[in-house]
């Protein structure tokens, strides 16, 4: 008799597993939680006092003006007046203060391909989009299937990021699909989910097994939901607009029969797996019908998943090249309402920088791939808030709150409570400025927004309560890589 | 009116004017390649046209060498015999030097890109480049990167205008009602392309053309290469042969790609010869006066029966000499000649 809901498990599950060891020492690198490191060797306390702000706290569902106070890292519901007089006051000027956004799909191509990005650039670039947490893919050179290549990226995310980067570890070893990563071992090493990333599980037995394995260790399978048969050599959604560029379509059913597998896995298994970039209008009813059934799946879309489709890829121009590739009309609408109604729970970019040199190629022979990072939120909020009409608080959650939830990734995150870490984000949600690449923080220039004009801007970012980016400049001193 | 075209990347961003115009200039060079037999033919039958079809002008003939002196380089880094010769022969025929570059021995096998590669050729003072590539877009993504004219002699399974204009070009000289003439459009004719779709960039070039002139275009093949998607491109898509061969007055053959079909796109070439291979009964759904055209290379007894291809109703070599007229017209063009044989309004 199938058990629709199952219980969370508890953690530790297994208590006997040597390999188990859930008091792992920090998950994310940077600054281990609650206070930051800076805070540790100081003496003076780090005092920070935000007035006149619109404040927007999902968790708490308040959208109003009012004042942020932050003491040794972390929020307080008040300064004492010995502390107003110390601290550092910020007049926000109206704009809107919100928990430092986060986002749980990102590519810091390090280690191994620096020349693309790095952990320090990259997270220049979380920062200057007013992300306070990333969650970094695990598709490096090499990958991150093995304890020792997960401490090489901590390692660098304490020495070169500016904001907290926590790494995702492989499913399987070389994310070839074959045989199952040493996920015990990885959680030890403080991944906070697993990943095969852009090398979809293919083996239905596999996935299965490493459900089971995962679920252990409650780690979240993040599943990039692509059926390679269905798409071997496609390079772009497959309908009318390939029909007429000649180009190899990468059919809708490819993405929406491993979402499938994956609902149906984790039924079975009661592994938590959370789709990535979801595409698809029918990946978006799947979920919805599982999630309405109970089953431990998530999932998340992109910002350019929800504001472009296919049609803009009339001149092969390679910025609008990305895997899974831009859809139809009808299914970014899907994607719109699964993100209004709450099925899909968060927006993440799928940074993916590439080289200038690699994406001016060829249309069929440039690599996958955008940034994302410094446009997330004005597209976002053009899309949902603007052009959808969603409430501010409500998009905010989707950056916040939510794909927080999703992985669990420290007390606190995403939101502005008393006693949670004080990640920030101010920004201005109707003020015009045009990106361009060239002179944003990403290593990396590929991305279909350069040289437009965007509504939506950040001021200033906030981790842990140091002012990390403000007004267009990284002002952390950590990290000197770059 | 003048070609303002320095480029020649798709038949679907050309307007018909524009087709009109490689059309009249192309004529102009076609009766220039046959003069001889054709022209005694034609002096003895009048080059007088009736004032139904487009008059071609008894003094059109072009300059014998307008490009000479100009050095154009045949870039293909994707096989092809037939496109590659006609452009040499074509190009040879107006007087330019010709250099070929082919996949195999271009640098592009040591890992230069196609932008290296391209803007050596360039810097070599190359005065236009021909380019096949398997990939699509790859002319259009040349024009962007390089200032002298581009021409597209297939991309991948987008487009090969000079297909798709040679091939409307031998409709229209069939519909004319005089030999030496074009007729003015194609507009209610009744054209079938059968066969491999899906990977066609020449059935791609054709619908486009065809559409802009008018005619009334049926696809039709197995479903797995001849996609409903393509519906949105203004033709009608059918897997019933008999349907669609009923009355067509050209139905243009489509090469089976086997090289491109490692995917199982139909069981076998057996059972495709049987559904919809060409056969003397399936040629006689056709209209009478049908013509049956094939871009080559032709796979003999799979998509047509070997009599067929060379039997009365075949115009497959009169496409291959409308083929060098064609790219002719083309280089003439871009590279900053006039239009010949001026359309009448």
């Amino acid at each position: 008799m199938p058990t629709p809901r199952r219980p969370r498990p508890k953690k530790p599950e297994l208590q006997t597993q040597v390999l188990v060891n859930t008091t792992t020492p920090s998950r994310s690198a940077l600054p281990p939680h609650p206070a930051s490191p800076a805070s540790s060797t100081s003496p003076a306390p780090s005092l920070l006092w935000i007035a006149n702000a619109r404040i927007i706290d999902p968790a708490a569902q308040r959208d109003a003006a009012g004042e942020i106070f932050v003491k040794d890292g972390c929020f307080v519901d008040s300064l004492s007046a010995a502390d107003k007089a110390a601290a550092r006051k910020i007049d926000a000027g109206g704009l809107v203060a919100c928990p430092g956004l986060i986002d749980i799909q990102v590519h810091l191509r390090e280690p191994g391909q620096l020349h693309k990005e790095t952990i320090g650039t990259g997270s220049r670039a979380a920062a200057a989009g007013g992300f306070t947490s990333v969650v970094c893919m695990a598709n490096t050179t090499p990958p991150g299937d093995n304890p020792a290549t997960i401490q090489l990226i901590h390692d660098a995310i304490k020495r070169d990021s500016v904001i907290r980067v926590y790494p995702t570890g492989c499913i399987t070893v070389g994310m070839k699909g074959e045989t199952l990563a040493p996920i015990g071992s990885l959680a030890r090493a403080g991944v906070v989910a697993i990943t095969d990333d852009g090398d979809c599980v293919q083996s239905n037995e596999i996935m299965r097994r490493a459900c089971e394995y995962a679920k252990m260790f409650d780690l979240p399978l993040l599943d990039h939901c692509q059926d390679h048969a269905l798409t071997a050599g496609a390079v772009m959604n497959e309908g009318e607009v390939s029909t007429r560029l000649g180009l190899r379509g990468w059919p809708n059913a490819a993405e929406d029969i491993i979402v499938a597998r994956n609902i149906i896995l984790s039924l079975y298994t009661g592994a938590h797996v959370h789709m990535q970039h979801l595409t698809s209008a029918y990946s978006v009813e799947l979920l919805r019908a599982a999630k309405a059934r109970g089953i431990r799946v998530t999932g998340e879309a992109t910002p350019h998943h929800i504001a472009l489709t296919d049609e803009a890829l009339g001149g092969y121009n390679t910025n609008f090249k990305m895997n899974p590739p831009l859809r139809t009309e009808a299914d970014r609408q899907a994607l719109i309402a699964g993100l209004k109604d709450g099925t899909i729970d968060a927006i993440a970019t799928d940074h993916a920088p590439h080289a200038n040199y690699e994406k001016d190629r060829e249309f069929d022979h440039a690599p996958f791939g955008i940034l994302g990072l410094e446009t997330s939120l004005p597209i976002t909020l053009s899309v949902l808030h603007r052009e959808a009409g969603m409430p501010l608080l409500e998009v905010i959650d989707l950056m916040t709150r939510r794909p927080a939830g999703v992985l669990k990734l420290h007390d606190g995150a995403g939101t502005l409570a008393a006693g949670a870490p004080a990640d920030i984000c101010l920004f201005a949600p109707d003020e015009k400025w045009r990106y361009e690449t060239a002179r944003g923080f990403s290593k990396s220039q590929n991305s279909p927004w350069d040289g437009q004009e965007l509504t939506g801007r950040v001021h200033t970012t906030i981790c842990a309560g140091k002012v990390v980016y403000d007004q267009g400049r990284i002002t952390a001193d950590a990290g000197r890589s770059e | 009116m003048s070609w303002m075209r320095r480029h020649l990347l798709t038949l679907e961003e050309l307007s018909l004017d524009e087709i009109d115009q490689i059309h009249a200039t192309a004529a102009a060079f076609k009766r220039s390649l046959t003069q001889g037999a054709e022209r005694a033919a034609g002096s003895t039958g009048g080059e007088a046209t009736s004032s139904s079809s487009q008059p071609l002008a008894e003094p059109a003939d072009p300059a014998p060498a307008p490009l000479r002196g100009k050095r154009i380089v045949n870039l293909f880094l994707e096989p092809s015999t037939r496109t590659r010769m006609a452009f040499d022969m074509a190009a040879k025929r107006l007087g330019a030097d010709v250099i070929s570059l082919e996949g195999s021995a271009s640098s592009t096998t040591k890992g230069e890109t196609l932008r290296d590669t391209a803007e050596n050729i360039q810097a070599m003072q190359a005065d236009a480049i021909v380019i096949r590539h398997a990939a699509a877009g790859s002319p259009l993504y040349l024009s962007q990167i390089l200032h002298i004219p581009i021409i597209n002699a297939g991309d991948g399974a987008h487009e090969h205008p000079t297909q798709g204009l040679l091939d409307t070009f031998t409709m229209r000289e069939h519909f004319a009602p005089e030999a030496g003439s074009l007729c003015p459009t194609l507009k209610g004719r009744r054209v079938v392309i059968l066969g491999d779709i899906l990977f066609s960039r020449v059935a791609r070039s054709n619908i486009h053309a065809l559409r802009k002139l008018g005619a009334d275009v049926t696809i039709v093949g197995p479903a797995t290469l001849v996609p409903h998607h393509f519906s949105a491109l203004g033709v009608r898509v059918s897997h019933d042969l008999r349907h669609a061969l009923a009355d067509a007055e050209v139905v243009m053959l489509l090469r089976i790609q086997h090289e491109r079909q490692s995917l199982s796109m139909f069981p076998s070439l057996g059972e495709y010869t049987g559904l919809f291979g060409l056969n003397k009964t399936r040629a006689s759904w056709l209209h009478p006066d049908a013509i049956i055209m094939h871009p080559g290379p032709i796979n003999r007894g799979v998509e047509i029966d070997s009599d067929l291809a060379d039997g009365p109703h075949s115009v497959i070599l009169n496409q291959v000499t409308n083929g060098i007229a064609i790219r002719m017209a083309v280089l003439h063009l871009c590279l900053g000649g006039q239009v010949l044989n001026e359309p009448a309004a």
